[in-house]
């Protein structure tokens, strides 16, 4: 909250060293949480790293637990009623959130055509659901937590709606891209209250990363 | 045996009530001794009458009566007291003034921790004159602020036509317009740029609207904003600094920050806005400002201001800045 040292929402996980690298940049000293520590809270250069799940960084945010945070646009999108203002693109984490089928299956053709609807298995039901609205389609979400590739392989769904980066992991489960939905990179974020009440902080930070995040 | 409230409700409990009952008490003795007399109104009203504020809400309850009539749960008290006052006190001498001390009622998301019922605190000035409404009920804020022990909060202060008119200047309209607000509304400024920049502004005005949302601080930000330029810009920040000028001659304006990416997400505001924060909690306090065009819409030419508190959380501020010493 918008009193002691400015607390700073980190996600652990694939944004976890490149947000450490932007930070470093905007002179945030960051080598004890690159090391094996089980901690989770790190006090360093002046403000405190809290390490937490990237989708857990909108609610700590929100809340003000976190006064800013980084955090990928697909965990916005998704918690997009989560009130947090989005200060700033940092550029890295870059991944397309697509529709993706089985290669060569026609399944979600046959489903749209014969059926009227489709069956969609993703972690991202609100941003699928928006997708599909947005498109004029029906579709049925079934929601799964853990790897969705595996969903249309045995016959849970018609086709995912899912985070892409490399794309080898649809390669490897033998799917393939059929539409690109939106792209997505981290982002910096900041609590409402905090943003008005730290605003020379955040601004000075946000100069800071916007800086680092060009390199 | 449990017996389940629906989410978003809540019982309060003798300890807290009396806490509550305390605060509510030290807010309505600054209400009454600045003139502003406590008024109550119904629950429900038509709602036709709730949607002169702007259009029918998406998140206000609604329900037929048994003669049909489409009735909706209040979810402010600012638009029953502009019919009060149309209805009661058309012909009275302005300016008017009333309080209330009132539960509302807004749809929102399960599991958020947001209130379907909620009471508000606050005031409502009708009839008085532009520049002296929002002055004035500022002046009635910081003193509730202060009678609620909230020593560390903030009112700040911004106008709601300000990027309605920097829009129009800027000849942006329709649906790049609305996108351009929509962005601003979350205080998106990634989707804002490029917003501004799909409706073909050029880089240069759009990375100037993105700075004019930045600014937020004491009354060096209206030369700043000045600095970028246009007529909008001109008429917010002469209007702002007049308000700020005569807050400050009343020796009144110490918590008050200029902010101008200030949006309120009730459409019937134009003119100064507020909004209230105290460090002590993540959320909004409350907020207000002027509402003219309510008022019009109740068939009275008259300028009118006023602000509502969130009962609940500046208690939860009063508790955390009690704790914090």
């Amino acid at each position: 909250m918008a009193d002691g040292p400015l607390k700073i929402a980190v996600p652990r996980g694939a944004l976890f060293t490149e947000s450490l690298d932007v930070l470093d940049g905007a002179g945030i000293d960051t080598a004890e949480l690159r090391g094996d520590s089980r901690s989770l809270i790190f006090e360093t250069s002046g403000v405190v790293l809290v390490t937490m799940r990237p989708s857990d960084v909108p609610t700590y945010v929100e809340s003000g637990a976190a006064d800013v945070g980084i955090t990928g646009k697909d965990v916005l999108l998704e918690q997009s009623d989560r009130v947090v203002y989005e200060l700033l693109d940092l550029g890295f984490g870059r991944c397309r959130m697509v529709l993706a089928a089985q290669t060569g299956d026609d399944r979600l053709a046959e489903a749209q055509r014969r059926l009227g609807m489709l069956r969609i298995a993703t972690k991202y039901p609100r941003i699928a659901e928006r997708y599909f609205e947005s498109t004029g389609r029906q579709a049925e979400l079934v929601e799964v937590k853990g790897s969705v590739e595996l969903a249309p392989l045995v016959g849970l769904g018609d086709g995912i709606v899912d985070l892409v980066a490399t794309g080898r992991t649809l390669e490897e489960n033998d799917l393939e891209v059929r539409e690109e939905i939106v792209e997505c990179t981290a982002r910096f974020v900041a609590n409402r209250v905090s943003h008005k009440l730290r605003a020379a902080e955040i601004d000075e930070l946000t100069a800071k990363l916007r800086e680092a995040s060009a390199k | 045996m449990i017996h389940p409230i629906p989410p978003g409700t809540r019982d309060v409990l003798p300890d807290e009530m009396r806490e509550l009952r305390r605060l509510e008490a030290a807010l309505i003795e600054v209400f009454e001794a600045r003139g502003y007399g406590e008024v109550a109104t119904p629950a429900i009203e038509y709602d036709e009458v709730m949607a002169r504020a702007d259009g029918p809400s998406r998140s206000s309850y609604r329900f037929f009566d048994e003669s049909g009539e489409l009735l909706t749960l209040r979810s402010d008290m600012t638009v029953p007291i502009a019919r009060l006052v149309a209805t009661r006190f058309a012909a009275a001498e302005p300016p008017l003034r009333f309080s209330y001390l009132a539960s509302g009622y807004r749809a929102v998301r399960p599991q958020r921790g947001q209130m379907r019922e909620f009471v508000q605190a606050g005031v409502e000035l009708i009839g008085a004159s532009p520049e002296e409404g929002a002055v004035e009920v500022i002046e009635v804020l910081e003193e509730a602020l202060d009678a609620a022990g909230l020593g560390s909060a903030v009112i700040g202060l911004g106008d709601a036509d300000l990027y309605r008119q920097l829009l129009e200047e800027l000849g942006v309209e329709g649906e790049a317009r609305d996108a351009v607000l929509a962005s601003l509304a979350t205080h998106d400024l990634v989707a804002l740029e490029q917003n501004l920049l799909d409706a073909g502004i050029g880089s240069e005005r759009a990375q100037t609207c993105v700075q004019l949302t930045q600014l937020r601080g004491g009354s060096e930000v209206l030369e700043q904003a000045r600095g970028l330029g246009g007529a909008a810009v001109e008429r917010a920040t002469t209007q702002l600094r007049q308000v700020f000028d005569e807050l400050q001659r009343r020796g009144a304006a110490d918590r008050v920050r200029i902010d101008l990416g200030l949006l309120r997400d009730l459409g019937y505001y134009s003119g100064p806005i507020l909004e209230v924060y105290d460090p002590a909690l993540g959320y909004v306090l409350g907020g207000g400002g002027r509402y003219d065009g309510l008022m019009k819409q109740f068939g009275l030419d008259y300028s009118a201001a006023g602000f509502g508190l969130y009962l609940d959380r500046v208690h939860t501020a009063q508790l955390e800045e009690a704790r914090r010493g």
